[in-house]
């Protein structure tokens, strides 16, 4: 049993030396994330407010102005410019001065009054489909409400609506992205860092000086994780406290727990650093292959797609990256209170992970060897 | 006599490449033994092998009589290794470095501390214990990196090139030490592509694109049939301008071989035409030498590549 983890003391212990000898490195590695949490948690908002509209009223009448009040009240719309022809509104729209166009026909009082149809065009730029599909379904909501107070003059509506939504009532931003993010920043800081390590150790040959002593592959990948998750960990107290103090978002659950689930992520994460080392031979292919990772990271783990809504072939591979289960762990724990009777399937795939991981890397390592 | 390291018909393959082409050879207790070669022969993969780093494809070995196919771990806790790149920390002190290798070869604080001092003392290395290794001169760097692969007393050390980019003066040095060692009944197995260095070794053996093409003391090895082929001599020609002189001579008749030795040309020539030589150059004094190490080394390479052409 000592065999198998031979070397992990001295290891751990020269490595944390290396970390304070380094305190340009370290301040970076500590302050990137934290920098990137502001940019990102500032820059990430979904909810669409103040779509840039460009309008062409031909109708020029009462009845025209008090629709376009209804489409600027609703907060979606910014009547940004006023066009003069049709030609006019597709060039704005074409040139990405306005995203949405809105063109009342010259008739269109006069259909109100005749009680026939009266035909609005609004004109979507596709280009952007959250946008466009806001646009659209205020759109109808617009037209639908006046039309309804058309029929229903001064009268209640029939039907209302009144949603009521749970854990985030906001519908702030915020809460639900900041949670993911920090999945995918701790996986960027611990990845690299420990990747780095490795193949610095390889490039200036104090690996191959290593394999020729008694160190265990085991003893020489834990005796790095040690130090590298470590400080990955308060990174994440860090974080955490920036999330709740300046973004506001409030902790439902448990931070405890959140604390010690996070472990068997950073062991996963630590592992397949570690898994890159064997397979880098220069710190910049390390460094390639480290930021690899993100993408599918972003697009798969559910971080800003709903894994539902994916094929089932994609949802498959969502279901192999750890980020998809430490961001389950991290919304569930924040948004819901989640416990970890909620949570246990995935701390456990987690912490399966993170020892496959880590043995993959030390096999591999043996495979390989220093050169 | 003990046999501390063995090899026994050792091929290594990678892929159809062959690094180490059926080498065999013995090194007993205390003894220095040197391997000479150029880069590429297969240096640094022997000692790999030997450390049980790599499986050799056919043959064996044996380091301390235990099998390194079978009991690399083991090897690797009574062998000392030194590269080239010295695997120093050298964002660590001198200090840590130590402590780290002591801690990597499992000694307990009691006997590091021992241990730190002794090799302190051997190396001299003690004023600097606080200096970050990267401060330290070449000469320096080599006799920490020393001090840290003998940290745990090993009975056996492989050096791999320990002297390459090293000044004379430090070269000397970490020479010195390696005797005093060895006469302490440590083994050495170093590498070189020195021959200054191969002659201090006790016995050397001289590997070329992957064989051992010749092994034996120094005296044995300037007397091996194949460094003086029959009917041969090794001439030395005083001459005033050898720089100038050394084309016509390569280009006599009977000359197999001439090259500048400071101020003075040596060649192999046939023995017949050394007269014809001397009535050709009056002006030269020519006389018959022993061949130098390099003289026995170039002349085996010339034969070798003479055969495969």
């Amino acid at each position: 049993m000592r065999a198998l983890f031979r070397g992990l003391v001295p290891v751990c212990r020269k490595e944390f030396l290396h970390i304070i000898r380094d305190p340009g490195t370290l301040f970076f590695a500590l302050l990137i994330p934290m920098l990137q949490l502001f940019l990102f948690g500032f820059a990430v908002d979904t909810n669409i407010r103040q779509i840039p509209t460009v309008v062409l009223d031909e109708s020029h009448t009462q009845e025209s102005r008090r629709l376009l009040e209804a489409f600027a009240g609703s907060d979606v719309f910014w009547l940004k410019t006023y066009a003069q022809s049709q030609d006019e509104m597709y060039e704005a729209v074409r040139a990405g001065k306005a995203r949405v166009g809105i063109r009342i026909p010259y008739d269109y009082a006069r259909r109100l009054l005749d009680g026939t149809t009266a035909s609005v065009l609004v004109l979507v730029d596709g280009s952007d489909s959250s946008v466009a599909g806001q646009a659209m379904s205020t759109a109808t909501g617009v037209a639908l409400k006046e039309s309804l107070g058309r029929v229903l003059p001064g009268g209640a509506m029939p039907v209302e609506v009144r949603p009521s939504v749970l854990y985030n009532p906001a519908t702030r931003s915020a809460n639900f992205f900041v949670p993911g993010l920090i999945a995918i920043l701790l996986q960027v800081m611990a990845i690299l860092m420990i990747a780095l390590s490795l193949v610095r150790e390889r490039e200036r040959g104090t690996l191959e000086q290593l394999t020729m002593t008694p160190v265990a592959p085991l003893g020489l990948m834990l005796g790095k994780m040690i130090p590298y998750g470590a400080l990955t960990f308060a990174e994440l107290c860090a974080i955490l406290l920036v999330m709740r103090t300046v973004f506001l978002v409030p902790v439902h659950g448990n931070v405890v727990l959140l604390l010690v689930l996070s472990i068997p992520f950073l062991l996963t994460v630590l592992g397949i650093g570690l898994v890159i080392s064997t397979k880098a031979r220069t710190q910049a292919e390390a460094f390639q292959l480290s930021m690899g990772t993100i993408l599918p990271s972003v697009f798969l783990s559910g971080y800003i797609f709903l894994i539902e809504n994916m094929p089932p072939f994609f949802q498959a591979i969502s279901h192999l990256i750890p980020a998809t289960y430490y961001i389950q762990i991290l919304r569930g724990i924040i948004l819901r209170g989640a416990g970890i009777t909620e949570l246990w399937v995935s701390a456990t795939v987690l912490t399966v992970m993170g020892c496959g991981s880590t043995l993959l890397a030390a096999r591999l390592f043996v495979r390989r060897g220093a050169s | 006599m003990t046999e501390i390291i063995a090899a026994d018909h050792l091929t290594i393959r990678f892929g159809t490449f062959t690094a180490v082409s059926d080498v065999s050879f013995a090194v007993s207790k205390g003894e220095l033994f040197g391997f000479l070669g150029p880069n590429g022969s297969g240096k640094t993969t022997i000692i790999k092998a030997l450390c049980g780093l790599l499986k050799p494809t056919e043959g064996t070995g044996r380091i301390l009589g235990m099998d390194i196919r079978k009991d690399a771990a083991e090897i690797r806790r009574h062998v000392g290794y030194m590269s080239q790149k010295f695997g120093l920390y050298e964002d660590l002190t001198v200090a840590e470095n130590i402590a780290f290798y002591a801690g990597v070869y499992g000694l307990d604080s009691g006997r590091a501390a021992e241990r730190t001092r002794e090799v302190q003392a051997l190396t001299g290395i003690e004023p600097y214990m606080t200096r970050r290794a990267g401060q330290l001169s070449g000469g320096w760097k080599q006799r920490l990196a020393l001090a840290c692969a003998i940290i745990h007393s090993p009975e056996v050390v492989f050096l791999d090139e320990p002297t390459a980019g090293i000044d004379p003066v430090a070269r000397r040095a970490l020479w010195d030490l390696l005797f005093q060692l060895s006469g302490q009944g440590v083994t050495f197995f170093v590498t070189t592509h020195y021959m200054d260095e191969a002659e201090r070794c006790g016995r050397v053996g001289y590997i070329y694109l992957s064989k051992l093409i010749a092994m034996g003391t120094v005296a044995e090895l300037q007397k091996l049939p194949d460094a003086n082929p029959a009917g041969t001599s090794r001439i030395q020609i005083q001459v005033e301008n050898p720089s100038e002189m050394l084309d016509g001579i390569r280009h006599m008749q009977g000359v197999r071989e001439a090259t500048i030795f400071g101020h003075s040309i040596h060649a192999l020539a046939e023995t017949a035409h050394v007269a014809e030589m001397r009535r050709k150059m009056p002006q030269a004094s020519i006389e018959t030498i022993e061949p130098s190490l390099e003289d026995v080394f170039v002349t085996l390479t010339y034969r070798i590549m003479e055969s495969q052409r």
